[in-house]
Order: C-alpha cells, then structure tokens, then sequence
C-alpha cells in the first residue's frame, strides 16, 4: 500500500470512529426528547441497533452492499466477511448501517414493543440498508450508472430510515394521549439538555459522516475536497439551526428550543448528498432550506396527517433526506435535476415498500406495539423490569 | 371546610382529575409520593430479583367547603379504583381556617 | 398550649421572601416541597408547535408546625410577604394538631416547638 492509500485508509478509520460517536448523539436525542419512564428501553433499542448492526453487517450485510453486483441491484452476498485487507472499509460501512438503523426508533419510541424493533433493525442493516447503498456506492449500480450523485447518504442512509420512521410510526399508531378529539396534545421531553448535547454529538459525528466519505487523504486534491465538506457539512448545520431558530420565534413568539435543534440535524441531513459538490454559499442556502421545511414538516405530520414522530425523524431524515438529494440537481454543476428526482423517489418508494411489508408482517405475527397497561406505567418497568432513573 | 388527601395510583391521575372537573372541583395540589401499602411489586436488578412496596404514587390534596365533601370522596372512589390490591386511601381532615394570599381574605368563599 | 398546622402553597418565586420573613418573626422550623396546583391561574405554553394552556403550575408547599401564641404572627408574614396582588398567589389552610414529638428525645407536646 503507498503512502497515500495508508492515509486514506487512517482518514476513513478516524471518521468511522468520529461516526460511531454518532449513537451517543442518537440516544441521547432520542431518550431526552421522550418521556423518563420509557428512557431505558430507548437506550436498549439504540443499543440493539448498534449490536444487531455491528454483527448483522459483519455476516452479511456488507457483501449485500459490496459485494459483486447482480443487475446493478443487489451485491452477491457471502457469510462472515473476512478480507483482512479490507477491513477497515467494513469497519466504516459498519457504522453508516447503524446510523440507518437507529433513525426509526425515535418515531416509535414509547409504544413500540422491543422484541419487534430488534427484528426490524436487523433487516434494515442486513437487506434494506445495503441493497439501498449498493444501488450507488458499489460502483455498478443502477443509479451510478446514470450518474446519481449522494456523496454521504442523504438519500440512501437519511431518507431511507427516515421514511421507514414514517411507515412504523403510521403503522404503530399514536401514543395514548396524543391526540384527544383529533387535536394534537403536547408530550413535553423530560430533558431537552440531554437532546441538545445528542445534537451537539451528531453535528461532531457528521464532520466524520461527510469527511469520511471522500475516502482518500493522499493529495492535496483530497485536502481540498475534505476542507471544502466539512465547511459545507458546519455551514448547513448552523443555517439549518438559525432558520428553524428564527422561523418558530416569527411562528410562535418565541425561539422554540428543540425545533432549533431539529434544524441543526435538518441542515445537516440536507447537506449530506452534496456536501462535496456545491460551493459553500450553496450549502448555507441549503442548511436554510432544510431548517425551515423541517419545522413545517414536523408541524404537518404533528397535526394534520396526526402521526405521532416524538423526535421528528421522519422530518429530519425523511424529508430533508429526499430534499438534499434533489437539491443536488440545482446547486451543483455537477448534479442533473432529473437524475437526482429518479434517485429520490426510488428511495423513498424502496423504503416505504420494504418497511410496509416487514412492518406488516411484524403486526400480524407478534404485534407492534405493547400493551395499554404497559406503556401508560411505562416500557422499562414492563420490559426491562426497572426503571433507569433510581434514587 | 374539609382537606381531602387522596393516595393514588400515577396511572390514574388524568381520570381523576377530569372526574373531578366534572363536578366542579377545579382546584387541588398534587406532587409525587412514595406509598409503602399492601401491593408490592417485583424488580429484576443485575440479576437480584427483589419485591419492594415501595411504590411512587399521587397525592391530591383538595381543600373543599363542607357541601363538597361527599361529592368530592365520591368522585374520587369511583374513579381511581381499579379493583386492585394498591388503589390508594382517602383521607378527610377538619381545615380551621383558610385563607386567600392575593388579598388576605379568609373563611369559606375564598374556596369558591 | 394548642399546636397548630399552617399549611401555605406560595409561588416559588417567592419562596425566599417568604422564608426570610419568617425568620424575621422567628419562625426557623418548617418543611417544603413542590407541587403541581391547578388554581384560578392558568399559563399558557408551546411545544413543537402545539400550543396548550394549563392550570398545572409549579408551586411550592409549605408545612408550619408551630405553637397557637406562633398561629397569627406565621399567617400575617406569609400573607405580607407571599403576595404579589395577581391571581395565583396562593391559599393558607390551618389545623389543629393533636400532638407532636421530638423523634431524638422522644419528648412530647408544645415545649418540642420551642
């Protein structure tokens, strides 16, 4: 291996470890922005997610993603990787699966029986997520081949768990409580420090997200190219903040603490896919964009279409996801508006797809959701047998 | 002028207190209470299976003229019964005197 | 000489005037704790867009154990100083005790709230 290749390889291991610090982040959101009763089974499911992705990509996973492609739509896969050499790239991909994963908890966290979610974050990671990211990062994939462009994941790792978020969410229903004669009651999160340091978290992961997928570090190409993403990667974050900031303070009267937080993690969602083809302005532009729209969609999915997402995931990721990756196609030269509409779609319609029949067939085998008894003393006594918060 | 203390179940609380806004009875405190009582319940830590009853509860404490008294006691037994070891206890006190801080006015129609 | 219960649920803003005022009138001994109360006073707040009303607002509970020579000079600090004028200050409720112990001495009766 040359000098550059090593420095390559030390780039992408450090951004996996930066990446990894992710589930921190994940947790901390999503258990701050939840109530306390339900705070250890959150911890159990972001757990889950980071086992079952750690091990299920390992066996197989991964050479779903990688492996040699069949019609540009799936990798051959093979059991229990092994290539010595190539490791690190495993140990990169790894932690981009359990991203993809964990975004559903956060819609269906207080209802969500933990059996269940065990299930379907083991399918994300071992068939949902790579066939997803083979379609363009394998290299022959169907979507590379008409030159899609999603640099880290906009659409493959945000909007795919972000509209499977939706699909369990919908099917999971509502919390008891939520929503009384049709209007929609507030659920306040038993602590929003904890939620602003999850986001504090996943804006320093992100630098690990976006830098890492350059892959390289051997020129001063590479230098560039990373210098450049990580300024668009902090300019969409703070932007994304600002307008959410600004936006709920014109809306409301006042700057709403945890929608500025959301636009943070909005910005940042939509800066995902372009991050290394658009200039800086571009991205401000952009992070302005997904800040804005996120704090519609959370107020849209909240009242009129009633789907109860306590975090906002499905607006996070979902929506900005599928916003970032067409966005492509107008702020880069690079990036073809049509190209960028077919690749969001067809993520979006494989997600919603995939997650609606595992989804249903986890309702009609062994249900989704807990029993009413249950979520009303909360899930860590019911499910864990005690509760996280003891004197 | 009576105080009604009543030891419940946390579960039962938004019942209660909407039962109670159904025959008036508007004004109350509440905080959260550890009740030692005849239920107990089985915890699992690190291995230790333990049953403790300790378990948290509600305390309602309404202060009422003497006309409310029997509705308010009835309100609450009939809603925050479940039927099952752990409802809780009402308690009634004689109140000697109340008074409103806003304006230092005292006796009953500070309770209206 | 008869004991008496003060009970007073004050705005927590005004807990720290309250405790000095007592003081001042030599009133050192009590316990306190927060409560929910839902009263006259209702506070309108906003999460995520929903905007919701409530009359469950933060109070804090004060329980006074003194001697009856106490009852009157416990009630008009309180009142003086747990005022603001706006609805919403808060009530005073008074019982009478039967008894009361000192736990270390086991010592019972008025002398214990000296």
């Amino acid at each position: 291996m040359d000098t550059s290749a090593i420095m390559g390889a030390l780039w992408i291991i450090i951004s996996g470890i930066l990446v990894f610090f992710m589930q921190a982040g994940f947790t901390l959101v999503e258990v701050g922005f939840t109530r306390s009763k339900n705070a250890g089974n959150i911890i159990m499911k972001n757990l889950m997610d980071l086992i079952v992705g750690s091990i299920g990509f390992w066996a197989i996973g991964y050479t779903v993603m990688y492996g040699d492609s069949i019609g540009g739509f799936i990798g051959t896969p093979s059991l229990f990787y092994n290539e010595g050499a190539d490791m690190f790239n495993l140990f990169f991909q790894t932690v981009f699966a359990a991203t993809a994963a964990t975004i559903v908890s956060g819609a269906v966290a207080g209802r969500t029986k933990f059996t269940t979610y065990i299930i379907f974050s083991f399918i994300v990671t071992v068939v949902i997520y790579p066939i997803a990211g083979h379609w363009q990062w394998q290299g022959d994939g169907w979507l590379t081949k008409m030159g899609f462009i999603d640099f880290a994941g906009s659409a493959i790792v945000h909007s795919v768990g972000g509209w499977a978020a939706l699909i369990g969410a919908m099917m999971v229903g509502p919390r008891i409580g939520k929503y009384k004669d049709g209007v929609s009651q507030a659920i306040p999160g038993h602590n929003i420090v904890y939620g602003a340091l999850g986001v504090m978290i996943l804006w320093l992961g992100w630098f690990g997200f976006n830098g890492g997928s350059q892959l390289a570090f051997g020129s001063e190409e590479d230098v560039i190219a990373v210098g450049n993403i990580l300024i668009n990667t902090n300019l969409a974050a703070a932007c994304g903040a600002a307008a959410a900031l600004f936006y709920t303070w014109l809306r409301y009267g006042q700057p709403d603490i945890s929608m500025t937080l959301n636009g943070a993690l909005a910005g940042l969602v939509t800066i995902t896919a372009g991050c290394a083809n658009v200039s800086a302005g571009s991205a401000a532009i952009m992070g302005l964009i997904g800040g804005v729209l996120v704090v519609i969609a959370i107020t849209f999915i909240d009242e009129k279409l009633k789907i109860d997402d306590p975090v906002g995931a499905v607006s996070v990721h979902g929506v900005c996801g599928t916003l970032g990756t067409i966005l492509v196609g107008v702020f880069s030269p690079d990036g073809d508006f049509v190209v960028q509409l077919i690749g969001a779609l067809a993520y979006a319609v494989w997600a919603l797809a995939t997650a609606t029949i595992v989804f249903f067939i986890l309702k009609k085998t062994i249900g989704l959701r807990v029993s009413e008894k249950e979520e009303i003393e909360g899930l860590d006594k019911a499910e864990h047998g005690i509760g996280v918060y003891n004197e | 002028m009576k105080k009604i203390e009543a030891i419940i179940r946390k579960s039962k609380f938004s019942e209660v207190k909407e039962a109670l806004h159904e025959v008036g009875v508007n004004f109350f405190s509440y905080w959260d209470v550890t009740g030692l009582g005849n239920e107990k319940v089985g915890k699992v830590y690190r291995g230790v299976s333990f049953s403790t009853n300790d378990i948290q509860r509600r305390q309602l404490s309404i202060i009422v003229n003497d006309d409310f008294e029997k509705i308010t006691i009835d309100t609450l037994l009939k809603t925050a019964s479940t039927g099952e070891v752990g409802d809780g206890k009402v308690f009634v006190s004689d109140v000697t005197e109340t008074y409103r801080i806003r304006t230092g006015e005292k006796g009953a129609d500070t309770l209206k | 000489m008869k004991m008496k219960k003060i009970e007073a649920i004050i705005r927590k803003s005004k807990f720290s005037e309250v405790k000095e005022e007592l003081h001042n009138v030599g009133i050192n001994f009590f316990s306190y704790w927060d409560v929910t109360a839902l009263g006259n006073e209702k506070v309108g707040k906003v999460y995520r867009g929903v905007s919701f009303s409530t009359a469950d607002i933060q109070r804090r509970y004060l329980s006074i154990i003194v001697n009856d020579d106490f009852e009157e000079i416990a009630i008009a600090a309180i009142l003086k100083s747990g005022a603001t004028g706006e609805v919403g200050d808060g009530k005073i409720f008074v019982y009478e005790v039967k008894e009361t112990y000192r736990i270390r001495t086991g010592e019972i009766g008025s002398e214990t709230l000296r």
